[in-house]
């Protein structure tokens, strides 16, 4: 979280650093549950397996709150989120890593849009856009 | 499996876009600090925003609040007779399996504690009939409007594959349901033009064309000759010997009757041509450009159940010692 409040509007191009995600079942069941998703997929392994999934896998709306997460624990409670895209590829399989990546890619006055990225051992679990304002510091004269 | 151009259920499905999934719909809980907290839990958000006296619900969480959970396994509340029908229309063409691939949210205004939100949804699209890895079926997209009183407080795209999910192939080792059973191979499509081919390996033999005006050995069969056009030939038996010329090493689609991985080669005879063909006698991951190989001829379809007519015999390649 450095330099978010010394430094509230990045640059096209910075990198967020990088946040690594163990996947692990207790993630699983505990997002899916949070989130209010009961389908099987996401807490009974023996029904995800009938279904023809090997094992359970992360729901898209934990992934969707990963990437918002992931976003705001850059810049800051001051950030506010305005809009987040994902696309979802290869599932979040229990005992699997995804290591989330971010690239600033627009900055116009206080909106920020960052490219993010969620890779996992099969691939890519995610890609997506987050739109966020962030809070120019009080004490600038802003622009 | 239909074409596209056949597709008749696509058509009756398109015929839902426009139509409202969800009327009127009320969250089952306002908007509340414990949900909050446990999604933070959940989520490994620490961030201050999302508590204390001025605390703000994650704005990712949005879908969370119009869900049925456990309650309403049936669908959402509010949810329409249209949009029941849509899904029951999908299940009965045995696209019973959902996926959700696309998430698209904009937040207008933050959720906080207390409030009581409301939402409408409509279909926005019904694709084409696709087909992924994981089966075959149609995208949907709705989109809801989440209000609270009359404000919009966001907004929420959300796109599921709704698909017939394709058989999984059977891994060595695995355990399988009963139904897996290994699928019959495809047979060789037999024609006019390939038909001499075909008798050849039946007889354990590789023809190759030869054209009678110029000489050109050609393979695939064809009618003609590509290098002069003369429409005369006759054949040579090729000796079998060859080298890999180049090969791919199939993981993904898996088909019914092929146990990935596996290689696919491209085989250069001795005589100058080129086929396509498995390589037996080596592992898939073993096989190189240019390693030596020879013919021979594979009887298939003769598994008990398998569901084979009548047995034929297909050219494999097997590599040679020394390679």
């Amino acid at each position: 979280m450095t330099g978010a409040s010394e430094n509230a509007v990045p640059e096209p191009g910075a990198q967020l650093p990088a946040l690594t995600v163990p996947v692990t079942r207790t993630l699983i069941v505990a997002g899916a549950i949070a989130s209010r998703d009961y389908q099987d997929v996401h807490h009974d392994p023996e029904l995800a397996r009938a279904k023809g999934s090997p094992d359970v896998f992360m729901n898209i709306l934990t992934t969707n709150g990963l990437v918002g997460r992931y976003v705001t624990d850059h810049f800051g409670p001051a950030a506010v989120l305005r809009r987040v895209v994902i696309r979802l590829g290869v599932p979040n399989y229990p005992g699997d890593t995804m290591v989330l990546s971010g690239t600033v890619t627009e900055v116009d006055g206080e909106t920020v849009r960052i490219g993010v990225r969620g890779e996992n051992r099969l691939g890519t679990h995610v890609t997506g856009t987050v739109t966020l304002t962030v809070l120019a510091p009080a004490s600038s004269s802003g622009s | 499996m239909l074409s596209e151009r056949e597709d008749e259920l696509g058509a009756r499905l398109k015929e839902f876009e426009g139509r409202a999934a969800a009327v009127a719909g009320v969250g089952k809980d306002p908007v509340n600090a414990p949900m909050i907290r446990h999604w933070c839990e959940a989520m490994g958000d620490t961030n201050p925003a999302y508590t204390g006296p001025d605390a703000i619900a994650p704005p990712t969480m949005l879908q969370a609040w119009t869900m049925a959970g456990l309650s309403g396994q049936a669908g959402p509340p509010g949810g329409t007779e249209a949009f029941g029908e849509l899904l029951a229309l999908l299940d009965a063409a045995g696209c019973t399996s959902v996926v959700a691939t696309d998430c698209e949210q904009e937040y207008v205004r933050p959720l906080r504690p207390g409030d009581i939100v409301t939402f409408d949804a409509v279909i926005e699209s019904v694709s084409d009939r696709k087909t992924t890895k994981l089966g075959t079926g149609y995208f949907v997209t709705t989109r809801t409007d989440v209000r609270v009183g009359t404000e919009l407080a966001g907004t929420h795209r959300f796109r599921i594959l709704k698909y017939a999910p394709t058989p999984r192939m059977s891994r060595k080792g695995r355990k399988e349901g009963p139904s897996s059973h290994r699928r019959p191979r495809p047979r060789p499509v037999v024609n006019r033009d390939n038909a001499g081919f075909w008798e050849g390996v039946e007889r354990g033999r590789l023809l190759i064309q030869r054209c009678t005006g110029c000489g050109t050995l050609r393979h695939p069969w064809l009618p003609g000759c590509n290098a002069c056009g003369c429409l005369e030939w006759d054949t040579v038996e090729s000796s079998g010997e060859g080298t890999v010329f180049s090969y791919v090493v199939m993981h993904h689609p898996p088909f019914p009757a092929f146990d990935p991985p596996y290689a696919v080669v491209l085989v250069e005879l001795a005589e100058g041509v080129r086929m396509v063909s498995n390589v037996v006698g080596v592992a898939y991951d073993k096989v190189r450009i240019g390693m030596p190989v020879e013919a021979e001829f594979r009887r298939y379809g003769t598994d008990a159940g398998a569901g084979d007519e009548s047995p034929f015999v297909l050219p494999v390649f097997r590599a040679r010692e020394g390679s």
